[in-house]
C-alpha cells in the first residue's frame, strides 16, 4: 500500500526530484572537474590494449555511462570481428 | 533535406533551453529524426532539461577535438527513439568551439537527422555566433518585456548579417520565427504587459507561437522532461502548435489559458 504511493510520486514532488537530480549531478560535476579528459584517455588506453591482441575498428566502440547516487556504471562495448587466424598478436 | 534551426534570443533566461527541448521533442514525437545540440560551452544545461544528464559520456567539444566519435557523444532519448541530445562540455572554454569543427559536426549530423536544433547560449559572443552561423532557420525566443524585445531585435540583425546564408548572399536568408514565451494574458489585459501585436509590430517577423506563463514548465524541468511530454500542460500544447507551424502546417494562432491550478485541481492532482 505504502509502496504504491512511493512508486507514484505526487506531482507536487517534482521539486524533490529536482533536488535529488541536482545533488547527484553536482557531486559528479565537482569531482569530474579535475579529470576532464578521463573518459577520452580511458577509451584510448583500453582500445590500445585490445588492439595489441586483435584488430578493432575505432568506430566500433560504444561507451555508456550511467551516473547514480551510490555508484556509477561504465559500459564499454567493443565490436570484435570474427576470429581471423594470423591477424592477432 | 535536413534543416538546421537555431534557438536564440540574445537575452538570458527567456526560455531558449526549455523551447529547444520542447520543440525538439515535439518534432521527434511526429516521427522526425531530431537532434538537439547545446552550444553553451562551460554552462551545460540542455542535458539536464532533457533528463539525460546521468548518461553523458562525451560532448561536442570532445568530438570537435577528435577525442570521440560523433556517434559516441550522441545521447539517445529513452522516451522517444527519434530524439538525440548532443551535450556540450561543462568544463572547457568556449574558445574550444571552432567554425570548422562546428561545420563538420553539423554536416555529419545532417546525414542522419531531419532536424538539427541548436540551443544558443545567451549573449552574442562566440558560442551564440557559431550556434546561428550555419542555421537555415531561427527561432527567436522573446518575452513581452522591453529588454528582451530589444535584444531580439539585435539578434535579428545578426541573423541577417553574420550567418553563412547572409555572407553568401545568393540563397535565401535565414528564416526567422518569433516565439513569444512567458506570455501572461491577465497582465496584458491589465495593461501591465505588451500585447502580442505590439511585439510583432516592433520585430516584424512571423509568429511561430505564443507560450503562456505556466507552472508546468518548472515541473517539467524539475524532472527532466520536455514540456510537450506533459499531456496536461497548456505550455506543452502551445509548443505542439508551434511545432506544427514550424513544419508548415496551418494552425490557427490561439493563446492557451494560463495554468493557475485551483485548490481542487491541486488536490486532485496530488492523487493523479
Amino acid at each position: 500500500m505504502f509502496g504504491f504511493f512511493r512508486q507514484q510520486p505526487r506531482r507536487s514532488d517534482s521539486a524533490r526530484a529536482a533536488k535529488e537530480r541536482l545533488q547527484i549531478l553536482l557531486a559528479h560535476d565537482r569531482s569530474d572537474r579535475a579529470r576532464d579528459d578521463l573518459l577520452p584517455l580511458l577509451q584510448r588506453d583500453i582500445l590500445a590494449v585490445v588492439k595489441r591482441h586483435m584488430r578493432v575498428d575505432g568506430d566500433a566502440v560504444e561507451i555508456k555511462l550511467e551516473r547514480g547516487d551510490d555508484m556509477s556504471s561504465l559500459e564499454i562495448n567493443i565490436e570484435v570481428p570474427d576470429a581471423q587466424p594470423g591477424q592477432a598478436g | 533535406m535536413a534543416k538546421t534551426i537555431v534557438v536564440t534570443s540574445g537575452k538570458g533566461g527567456v526560455g531558449k533551453t526549455t523551447s529547444t527541448a520542447a520543440i525538439g521533442a515535439g518534432l521527434a514525437k511526429r516521427g522526425h529524426k531530431t537532434v538537439v545540440i547545446d552550444f553553451d560551452v562551460g554552462l551545460r544545461n540542455l542535458d539536464l532539461i532533457m533528463g539525460c544528464e546521468r548518461r553523458v559520456v562525451f560532448d561536442l567539444i570532445n568530438v570537435i577535438q577528435g577525442d570521440a566519435k560523433l556517434k559516441q557523444a550522441l545521447v539517445k532519448d529513452r522516451r522517444l527513439d527519434t530524439l538525440s541530445v548532443l551535450p556540450t562540455s561543462q568544463t572547457r572554454d568556449k574558445d574550444a568551439l571552432t567554425p570548422e569543427g562546428v561545420e563538420k559536426v553539423l554536416s555529419e549530423l545532417k546525414e542522419e537527422f531531419d532536424y538539427i536544433i541548436c540551443d544558443s547560449p545567451a549573449g552574442i559572443e562566440r558560442g551564440a555566433h557559431l550556434a546561428m552561423y550555419f542555421a537555415d532557420e531561427a527561432i527567436v525566443v522573446t518575452n513581452p518585456e522591453v529588454s528582451s524585445v530589444r535584444d531580439s531585435d539585435r539578434v535579428l540583425g545578426l541573423l541577417n548579417s553574420k550567418t553563412r546564408r547572409a555572407e553568401k548572399g545568393d540563397g535565401d536568408p535565414v528564416k526567422a520565427h518569433l516565439l513569444l514565451t512567458r506570455y501572461d494574458n491577465d497582465r496584458v489585459a491589465k495593461g501591465e504587459m505588451m500585447p502580442i501585436d505590439d511585439v510583432l509590430e516592433i520585430l516584424a517577423i512571423p509568429l511561430l507561437g505564443i507560450i503562456p506563463e505556466s507552472t508546468t514548465v518548472l515541473r517539467a524541468s524539475n524532472v527532466g522532461m520536455p514540456v510537450v511530454m506533459d499531456e496536461t500542460s497548456n505550455a506543452g500544447k502551445a509548443y505542439e502548435d508551434a511545432v506544427s507551424r514550424l513544419i508548415g502546417e496551418q494552425i490557427e494562432m490561439r493563446v492557451q489559458p494560463q495554468e493557475r491550478p485551483s485548490f481542487l485541481r491541486r488536490f486532485l492532482g496530488r492523487r493523479a
